[in-house]
């Protein structure tokens, strides 16, 4: 069985589209929030929403390049990019064969198919662009990270609504851990900030009307986000061999499903699939300092991500630093866990945890350590991030300082 | 507003899930076995009835326990609305 180890992060987010402003931001405490300019005014009744700022297109692309990628395949590449960087790989005709590409995502190109369907039917556009569906589909992502590179292994896209990046990643790990290939670049990627996902949102209600406050009282509910998030992802020997930068080991990946609701959360579920991670990482509840929380801020998840905390960590949990990253760059649905898990590699390289913002006090059904308000410096051996989506599709990620 | 009460008593009625139960002002709307999805569903079907926005967030508890106080909050909801259209 191979080691796995994490050896480049690349992030596009609303906090900034590098990994240098992204990290300060979290640190800082600072939020990506504010109201949607990339939908029509006037139609939408979302307040805030957390939109990837200053990304323009040509400045990563050129102009027959932009013409097939749409924004969540842009934010996928951008983020792959580098990530490739910072791991310093190249690819050898041998190695791009034992390279994956899997990349989450939820929405896909739903800003191509939105746009073309929005110029049929209110435009009578008689015909589309030759690149509507390359551009739309949700496997798109994944075929231009291979195609930049020339990475001619496993490479396709896994999409599990708010899961998609966790699954992607934790793959990725299994299939290296397995023999199976030798690198990956694994993440997820989204541009769900559009007229017909917010308004699909709306429908279900659950949208904060002023900002996201996981785990607080008086919550009221979630922020919709947007970006991506790629990691390199390398067998421990190979990396090695190469003398590449260790930024920490996966260990472990636990998934399941709920079996129950399309929409409620069901903390048995969300338990299996945090233990179902420290099994595969064959790590004890109290070797966990951190969990990057799925948090969403909507009264039920927070509560029942809680209770299951709490049943699995039993004594321990009192220890237990727990926050959530969406208070600062909202939920960005199948790049979150990906956005989410590159903050907890940063919490244990730099050995500080990130905050859950917007705290107002305690919730008696949300009594853990939320780190509110303010980061704070701890020791961090290993940390979770967990995924739990809709559809009762759960996936954890365990993670380990690297010590040789 | 006698059309918000009918209003409501319809649309209520073709989603409560009780058969046995009579709809009146008193009734509680947690006795008509409706699901959160009833609820959205009623919810937009108000909307759309009466051409307003119900500042619905299934975060926050709901505002109106019994078809008398939704009937209230609508016609509530209805006055202030009717100005800004």
């Amino acid at each position: 069985m191979n080691r796995v180890v994490v050896t480049g992060l690349g992030v596009v987010s609303p906090l900034g589209s590098s990994l240098a402003e992204y990290w300060a931001a979290l640190v800082g405490g600072r939020s990506g929030f504010g109201p949607p300019t990339l939908v029509p005014a006037g139609r939408v009744n979302t307040k805030v929403v957390a939109q990837v700022k200053d990304f323009v297109a040509s400045d990563h692309f050129d102009e027959r390049q932009i013409l097939l990628l749409d924004r969540v395949a842009q934010f996928a590449v951008v983020a792959a990019r580098q990530a490739h960087n910072q791991s310093g790989l190249s690819f050898s005709e041998e190695l791009s064969e034992q390279t994956a590409v899997v990349v989450g995502t939820a929405v896909g190109g739903q800003n191509t198919a939105e746009e073309s369907l929005r110029r049929f039917y209110t435009e009578g556009a008689a015909r589309f662009h030759p690149m509507t569906i390359p551009k739309a589909m949700s496997s798109a992502p994944p075929s231009h990270i291979s195609m930049l590179f020339g990475i001619r292994g496993p490479t396709f896209a896994i999409s599990s609504a708010c899961a998609s990046a966790t699954h992607a990643i934790g793959y990725a790990f299994q299939l290296i851990r397995c023999g199976a290939i030798t690198c990956a670049m694994a993440g997820g990627t989204d541009a769900c900030i559009t007229p017909g996902t917010l308004k699909g949102w709306e429908a279900l209600r659950i949208f904060a009307p002023d900002t996201c406050r996981p785990f607080s009282r008086d919550r009221k509910g979630m922020v919709l986000g947007e970006g991506a998030a790629i990691l390199v992802l390398e067998a421990l020997n190979h990396a090695l061999a190469r003398g590449a930068e260790i930024l920490t080991e996966i260990v472990g990946f636990g998934m399941g499903a709920d079996a129950a609701d399309l929409t409620t959360p069901d903390p048995g579920g969300m338990e299996r699939a945090i233990n179902g991670a420290l099994a595969s990482a064959t790590l004890a509840p109290d070797m966990i300092d951190y969990v990057n929380a799925h948090g969403t801020g909507t009264a039920i998840n927070d509560k029942l991500e809680t209770a299951a905390l709490r049943a699995v960590f039993g004594t321990s949990a009192g220890t237990l630093a727990v926050s959530s990253t969406k208070s600062m760059v909202g939920h960005a649905l199948g790049a979150s866990g990906a956005l989410e898990l590159v903050a907890a590699v940063m919490a244990i390289r730099d050995q500080v945890v990130p905050p859950t913002m917007n705290y107002l006090g305690p919730d008696p059904a949300c009594d853990l350590d939320y780190v509110p308000n303010e980061a704070r410096r701890r020791p961090v051996r290993a940390a979770l991030s967990n995924s739990f989506a809709f559809g009762g599709l759960n996936a954890v990620i365990a993670i380990r300082q690297f010590a040789g | 507003m006698a059309d918000v009460a009918t209003g409501v008593l319809e649309i209520v009625g073709a989603r409560m899930r009780t058969a046995d139960c009579k709809l009146g002002f008193a009734t509680p709307l947690d006795s008509l076995g409706l699901s959160s999805l009833d609820i959205l569903e009623i919810i937009l079907d108000l909307e759309q009835r009466f051409d307003i926005e119900i500042p619905y967030n299934v975060n926050t508890k709901l505002e109106f326990d019994t078809i008398g106080a939704l009937v209230h909050a609508i016609e509530r909801i209805v006055a202030e609305q009717a100005g800004s259209k």
